[in-house]
């Protein structure tokens, strides 16, 4: 390593090597000790505290300048697998960082929890730290693996007979999403020789220049690929079969990361590898606008609150997938705007989600259901809930001054900048639709008498669980009152990404 | 050779696909596992098929003797078909207990997830 570039007080290569480290020895750790129940709970807390504090340093190091990528194992480039770090990178370190310390502190107090929660929690964010941080196509294939892997085994150790149901339907389309994946990486390889990214840039751009559909059919696949991870319409169909199954505290990890790896990867393949293909843009942006709407009008229909919310994650993405088609604007500033738009909305989605589902899981420990039916009187016995899931519900809606109207207004500002009103007109309507199934969570859960259903009070909610919903429903209401940071970042991210996809052919390290 | 094993890719995509549409559980593993051996095989075409010469440097040498295979596919799809073996295995398990809990063997009774 000839670049003994800082992060923090850390050599690069360790700094990005961090968010890799913790999660495998805390995972490793904690299978150590299965009956040792705080014993876990105290690794999984620490291992994610040191998460968000790498998080936090390499986002602060790549928001400083460019950062050099580092090649494991000090393998030249081509041959080592390279991890690399931009501001998007760090931006959703952090966001993995605070989902570890929030989920693993919900989960805390669970006393029938499985003995494999806290390493399967860590493997998920192993795979989803490691998906963020390389510049490795075959290595993003295997991260994915990875991720899906901890995930699974999340829905089969928490949800029971309906997470291994759950578990069934969401695995036959992954990996079918993966094989895509895969056959897109293989052919990459033969068309291109390489893998690394940054080179692929290089050597796709020549191809591309004589065999454009060649290199358009390839971009295409993986397009599909990210879209099945992604829950773009119209391979969305495992999320709502799966995403509501776990406890809450599960199904909070999986909707602040899970979607987000695919989002971040078309993000990133679109800019570095793929950067000279637009051919897939003009299908992205149906997909989008069809998932907005088609995810809002699935969780209007729905009775279960964490039902509605799943389907909610689904129209959610579209927006972010929005930002990204914006990347055939023709203007520079369109450009980086539609995908600051898209940083933006990944990060407010990735806090205010989780929150709700942590309402929810209150809701259930509480009422014992979250069946909407059978729930009800939550205003007069819970106000301090009522609150917490108004702040993040309206977050979501996008009423000022919460974090998700900045999100919202950034895609709205940028679809109609680059002259894409249709994406807009989607947005503002699939908006409406989610204030609408917010109204009837908060009429049947909080407003409506709850109906006599004679059974008591469940256990009651121990106080960490309290305080992983307050300090995720702080979160957004400082993101809403303060945007300009996160704004900043956003847009540096994006700046970022386009100087990526624009990098001239010969500032690379391209060898026949 | 290559148009050979391609059109083999094909057929073992028709018949996985073929499979996946089925309501049986067991007929889901099945088609998985073709489908997956599709895409391994597809990727170890697709990396070129060259030279048969194990990438290999004879002792005392700098650089092997003949054209040798490109190493970086056989890499790939070695890794390919260790993560394939293990999702395999974790889909059957999974299989064998959704079937125990819904003894008619059809999946489209699958149902717990609807709510």
């Amino acid at each position: 390593m000839s670049t003994p570039a800082l992060l923090g007080n850390l050599p690069a290569a360790w700094a990005l090597a961090l968010p890799l480290l913790v999660p495998l020895l805390v995972a490793g750790g904690a299978l150590l000790f299965p009956d040792r129940a705080r014993l876990q709970n105290a690794l999984g807390l620490l291992g994610g505290g040191l998460l968000l504090g790498s998080g936090i340093i390499i986002l602060k190091g790549s928001l400083a300048g460019p950062l050099p990528s580092v090649r494991m194992g000090g393998w030249p480039q081509g041959v080592g697998i390279s991890l690399g770090a931009d501001p998007l990178t760090g931006l959703m370190l952090t966001l993995a960082g605070v989902m570890a310390c929030v989920t693993l502190l919900y989960a805390a107090e669970d006393r029938r929890r499985s003995p494999f929660v806290v390493p399967l929690v860590m493997v998920t964010l192993l795979g989803v730290n490691g998906a963020f941080l390389t510049r490795d196509l075959f290595n993003l294939y295997v991260w994915f693996e990875v991720l899906l892997a901890g995930s699974f085994g999340l829905l089969v150790v928490t949800g029971g007979a309906a997470g291994r149901e759950a578990a069934v339907k969401s695995l036959t389309l992954n990996l079918l999403g993966s094989l895509f994946f895969l056959l897109a990486v293989g052919a990459t390889y033969g068309v291109a020789g390489t893998l690394d990214m940054t080179l692929l840039q290089d050597r796709l751009g020549l191809v591309f220049a004589q065999r454009p559909a060649l290199v358009t059919g390839l971009a295409m696949l993986l397009v599909a690929a990210f879209a099945v991870k992604a829950a773009l319409f119209p391979f969305h169909s495992w999320l709502p079969a799966s995403y509501h199954v776990p406890p809450a505290g599960v199904c909070a990890l999986f909707a602040a990361l899970l979607t987000k790896v695919g989002i971040y990867s078309l993000l990133r393949i679109l800019t570095l590898p793929f950067s000279a293909v637009e051919g897939p843009l003009p299908l992205l942006g149906i997909m989008a606008a069809a998932t907005m709407l088609i995810g809002v009008f699935g969780a209007v229909t729905r009775q279960e609150m964490k039902s509605i919310l799943a389907w909610h994650s689904i129209s959610q993405v579209g927006y972010m997938a929005a930002g990204v088609v914006l990347l055939t604007a023709p203007a520079p500033e369109m450009r980086i705007a539609g995908v600051a738009a898209s940083v933006f909305f990944l990060i407010h989605h990735g806090l205010v989600k989780p929150a709700l589902f942590l309402v929810a899981g209150l809701v259930a420990r509480l009422q014992g259901t979250t069946y909407l039916p059978s729930n009800g009187g939550l205003y007069q016995e819970r106000p301090a809930l009522a609150v917490l899931f108004l702040l993040a519900a309206l977050s979501l809606v996008g009423i000022p001054p919460l974090s998700g109207f900045w999100a919202k207004l950034g895609v709205v500002q940028a679809t109609l900048a680059a002259g894409q009103g249709w994406l807009t007109a989607a947005a503002l309507g699939a908006g409406i639709v989610t204030m609408m199934s917010m109204i009837k969570i908060w009429n049947e859960v909080f407003w409506k008498a709850r109906p006599e259903t004679g059974d008591d009070d469940h256990a009651g909610n121990g106080q960490a669980r309290w305080v992983a919903t307050l300090a995720l429903t702080v979160l957004i209401t400082l993101v809403g009152l303060q945007p300009r940071p996160l704004l900043n970042w956003s847009e540096k991210a994006a700046v970022a990404l386009m100087a990526d996809r624009d990098r001239t052919l010969d500032s690379g390290e391209a060898q026949p | 050779m290559t148009l050979l094993l391609a059109i083999l890719v094909g057929i073992l995509f028709t018949i996985g696909v073929y499979l996946l549409m089925q309501r049986t559980p067991a007929r889901l593993v099945l088609g998985l596992m073709l489908l997956g051996n599709g895409t391994n095989l597809g990727v170890f075409v697709a990396g070129g098929l060259g030279s048969d010469h194990p990438p290999l440097v004879p002792a005392g040498a700098e650089a092997p003797a003949a054209a040798t295979a490109d190493p970086v596919p056989q890499a790939l799809v070695l890794t390919a078909i260790v993560i394939g073996f293990a999702v395999t295995t974790l889909a059957a398990a999974l299989i064998w207990r959704t079937q125990r809990d819904n003894p008619d063997n059809d999946l489209d009774a699958l149902r717990r997830t609807e709510t």
